[in-house]
């Protein structure tokens, strides 16, 4: 039977600087590559110039007209769906609900060629039309499914400088 | 005269157990959050939120994105314009060499609208026109994500 000499047991000592050192520079590398993108999403809108619009087949369905007034801060002063003014609280709200109600959404996703136009003030912040924009081209459920409503949306054309 | 006995003169060694720990933690979560899309940003614009802006199913090729601030400024390319006919003759030189080194269609090119939330909408619609006359169509405004209903009401 073998006996193991305890007194000549040898003591294995890890070289930990390479390591050390790959882990450090791997480090540095994410570090600097570490970017900050936050999620971002898009409406997507084909706008053709007016020329090439006029050639173009009109729509057999009648444009709905959305507009948007400002106040002279550029906040919302009002919101008109047609002819139908939209005040109160939560305009864009009535608005969807409008939109909805005239569209439905029973034919499922993309199945509406209505074409709404947004006719909004020159000095009106952005976010109000973007707010018009999500109330016109859809919604989301409770289930957090997307549902499309209306998905040709332009703006109109900015009227002649004086 | 004091003498130092020789036995005690042993290898101190640091234990690295905890750094190691803590830089392997480092490296994996630097590698989990790691991003290699080239999504032009810029944090002096801060976009509108909405619902229902959801990234594009599929990557534009060869997309323009415009900046656009709440001071009615624009950032093209990394440059910040302060006049609208600038971006006007930067976005022609970007057609220029688009229609000699590609052989895709103006029609068919991107343009990414980053707009601050505060901008005007008039000065959208500007730039809008402003492509519109070097024959871009397509638009795709972009918007914060949001988990929120944006539009108000219930």
């Amino acid at each position: 039977m073998k006996i193991r000499n305890a007194e000549h047991r040898e003591q294995i000592l890890l070289q930990m600087t390479p390591m050390i050192d790959i882990v450090f520079q791997l480090l540095v590398f994410f570090v600097f590559t570490f970017k900050i993108v936050l999620p971002e999403g898009d409406f997507n809108i084909r706008m053709p110039s007016s020329s090439a619009s006029e050639v173009s087949q009109p729509s057999e369905t009648p444009l709905l007209k959305v507009r948007l007034r400002a106040t002279p801060t550029g906040e919302l002063a009002r919101v008109q769906l047609g002819d139908i003014v939209l005040d109160g609280q939560a305009p864009f709200a009535q608005l969807h609900a409008k939109i909805r109600g005239m569209i439905g959404d029973a034919a499922g996703p993309g199945a509406t060629e209505q074409e709404v136009e947004i006719e909004a003030d020159y000095n009106l912040k952005y976010k109000f039309a973007m707010n018009a924009i999500t109330a016109i081209t859809g919604y989301i459920d409770d289930n957090g499914q997307q549902h499309k409503l209306v998905e040709r949306v332009r703006f109109a054309p900015l009227p002649d400088a004086p | 005269m004091r003498i130092r006995p020789k036995g005690d003169t042993g290898i101190v060694e640091g234990d690295l157990t905890p750094m190691i720990d803590m830089t392997f933690q480092l490296i994996a979560f630097f590698m989990l959050v790691i991003n290699f899309s080239d999504a032009e940003q810029d944090q002096r614009i801060k976009l509108p939120a909405s619902e229902l802006a959801k990234p594009p199913a599929a990557r534009y090729e060869q997309p323009l994105t415009i900046h656009l601030t709440k001071n009615d400024h624009f950032i093209y390319a990394g440059r910040e314009l302060t006049e609208l006919a600038k971006l006007k003759s930067e976005l022609l030189k970007e057609t220029q060499i688009l229609l000699r080194h590609t052989s895709k269609k103006l029609e068919d090119v991107t343009v990414i609208i980053r707009a601050d939330q505060d901008a005007k909408v008039g000065l959208v619609q500007e730039v809008m026109k402003a492509c519109q006359e070097l024959q871009f169509e397509k638009f795709a405004l972009r918007g914060k994500q949001s988990e929120i209903r944006t539009i108000g009401g219930t």
